[in-house]
């Protein structure tokens, strides 16, 4: 958080405060806007409202304790940030996942891929004026969050993918449950289309509206759709495989147009590709099969072994109260969140509390990039800008 | 460590080493990735020859952070974390930087998305970057005193700060 005069200090222009209390921040964004006239001629963004040092209280904390922090960074999209946090762990650790495991973790992610993408495609069009389509998106959510409800216990903070593998097995009806969600959503992607790709006042509103040239994007670190609809194909799940990604069959959508329309179309077919990749993901569970990797002093032992078995308890107390140590070094770990690459940085000095935990947080980075979205161009469109980024302020200031 | 990662590693090795013979100090291999140890005074150059050289082509700066070692000296490390798209791989730069003097030339000139990268590390860690066109603090007040991600500064924090309670107990009293 910064004085703006100094940095916004034309004569002749207004200065006007947006934010950070403005229904189309998506939470409290504030940016100082220059304008001559309706023209933006200059956007600062001023950020931190939601700084909690989630990053400082990381350093406090055991391994296994962190990931419940984890999940509060991107509240969108709690899963896959377990999931990069746990790879960072285990990559340090050099431990292997088991396949199912692996399949679990690809099925949850990709379901709340979906759900991320239903929440931006209704709060971006009900800031641009289209009041159904939230209704609708959110309708479909619902169905998502209870399938996470059966798997985690938990709607949101779900804390549900734990250091080498999930923390439950797949709850009994949890096959019909993910089936039925999958006949349902692909006419439910269709209602969204028929309402918004062919409306006048939609393309009005996008089409041609923050344009950023791919060689930018890139310069500024920008990833996930927004650098996709520039007509760069990078995804973390194509370029760097992780949780056995390489073996499912999926497109990355892009398109070369890298306007706010563009971006809106990346994403809705992402939430087809989705629905792919989940159908796979559940053809390639088993029923039966381990959901934890085998690392005594690790990973906690079945609850039957440690009531049972004299070094099962051991280390149950173990992991508990003291934590595990793994060896010094780092570790980097990218994924593709819905927003772009989300990158989890771990550093160890080989005592039960890391070192250093740090998040490449894709909302944060691209959102470096509105300034140049939104200068030239109208008031209007700084809404539909702020939109189309798809930040989510809890994971901009962590 | 695999033998593809070696061959990785020995490629941008060669690149910078081939440019000018001081520009690594150290190559770390640890579970696959590579780290690239480079003199706090070669870091621009260097970062500028990792972009532009056509073997290399690490067109995105994917993240930069900083690990602060204190009490072990040089206190801090930089890791720059470089993603080549058309080459689909990675590599990290790495700097140490003592804590008397914690300034490092600025990679904003190389890629503009450094900008706000190293604004955070500068607001948390107090780590100064010659030639960053706009070094204020961001996630933080402008008055905030000192640099909390530094390991000599508590999680709780420098500042009594009353409880909920005593508020409470105090204005329920008046």
């Amino acid at each position: 958080m910064s004085t703006a005069e100094t940095v916004i200090g034309a004569t002749k222009t207004m200065v006007l405060n947006m934010g950070p209390q403005h229904p189309s921040t998506h939470g409290v964004l504030r940016i100082l806007l220059e304008l001559d006239g309706e023209t933006v001629v200059k956007a600062v963004p001023d950020i931190g409202y939601l700084h909690t040092g989630i990053e400082k209280s990381c350093e406090d904390k055991t391994y296994s304790q962190v990931i419940t922090l984890t999940d509060r960074i991107d509240y969108l999209n709690p899963l896959g940030n377990n999931l990069v946090y746990c790879l960072a762990v285990e990559k340090l650790l050099g431990l292997e996942v088991p396949k199912r495991a692996q399949y679990i973790r690809v099925l949850m992610v990709e379901l709340q891929r979906i759900s991320s993408h239903l929440v931006w495609l209704g709060t971006h069009a009900i800031d641009l004026g289209a009041m159904s389509v939230f209704l609708y998106c959110f309708r479909e959510r619902e169905e998502i969050l209870n399938i996470f409800e059966m798997f985690a216990g938990q709607r949101m903070m779900t804390s549900y993918i734990r250091i080498g593998g999930v923390a439950l097995d797949p709850p009994t009806g949890w096959r019909q449950a993910v089936e039925k969600f999958l006949r349902m959503m692909p006419s439910r992607v269709d209602e969204y289309e028929t309402l918004l790709t062919q409306n006048p006042i939609w393309i009005g509103r996008t089409k041609d509206i923050g344009y950023i040239s791919p060689e930018d994007a890139i310069a500024l670190s920008m990833t996930g759709p927004t650098l996709r609809a520039a007509g760069v194909a990078y995804d973390n799940r194509k370029v760097f495989p992780y949780s056995s990604y390489q073996e499912f069959n999926f497109n990355v959508p892009t398109r070369t147009e890298s306007d706010c329309y563009a971006r809106y179309l990346v994403r809705v077919a992402e939430m087809r590709e989705s629905l792919k990749i989940v159908r796979q993901a559940m053809d390639k569970i088993t029923d039966e099969g381990p959901i934890k990797a085998e690392a005594p002093g690790i990973i906690p032992p079945q609850r039957e072994k440690m009531k049972t078995e004299m070094e099962a308890l051991i280390y149950h107390f173990k992991i508990f109260t003291e934590g595990f140590s793994p060896p010094p070094g780092e570790a980097f770990v990218t994924v593709e969140s819905p927003r772009g690459e989300l990158g989890c940085f771990v550093a160890s000095d080989g005592s039960p509390k890391p070192l250093r935990v740090h998040f490449r947080a894709p909302s944060y980075i691209n959102l470096q990039a509105l300034p140049r979205l939104v200068e030239g161009r109208l008031i209007a469109d700084v809404v539909a800008c702020i939109g189309t980024i798809d930040i989510v302020l809890g994971e901009v200031d962590r | 460590m695999t033998e593809s990662s070696n061959q990785k590693a020995s490629v941008v090795a060669e690149c910078l080493r081939s440019w000018n013979p001081q520009a690594i100090s150290e190559i770390i291999e640890f579970r696959g990735e590579t780290t690239i140890v480079v003199p706090r005074e070669l870091l621009r150059p260097a970062a500028g020859r990792c972009r532009a050289d056509a073997k290399l082509q690490f067109n995105l700066l994917t993240d930069a952070t900083c690990v602060d070692r204190y009490p072990v000296g040089p206190r801090f490390e930089l890791n720059y974390h470089l993603v080549s798209i058309p080459r689909r791989d990675k590599v990290r730069l790495q700097v140490r930087v003592s804590g008397d003097d914690p300034v490092v030339d600025s990679l904003v000139p190389v890629w503009p998305g450094a900008n706000w990268l190293e604004r955070e590390i500068f607001d948390l860690f107090g780590i100064r970057f010659s030639g960053h066109p706009d070094l204020r603090r961001i996630l933080l007040p402008d008055d905030w005193e000192g640099y909390p991600l530094r390991r000599d500064y508590p999680v709780e924090g420098f500042r009594d700060v009353p409880s909920t309670g005593e508020l409470f107990r105090k204005s329920s009293t008046l």
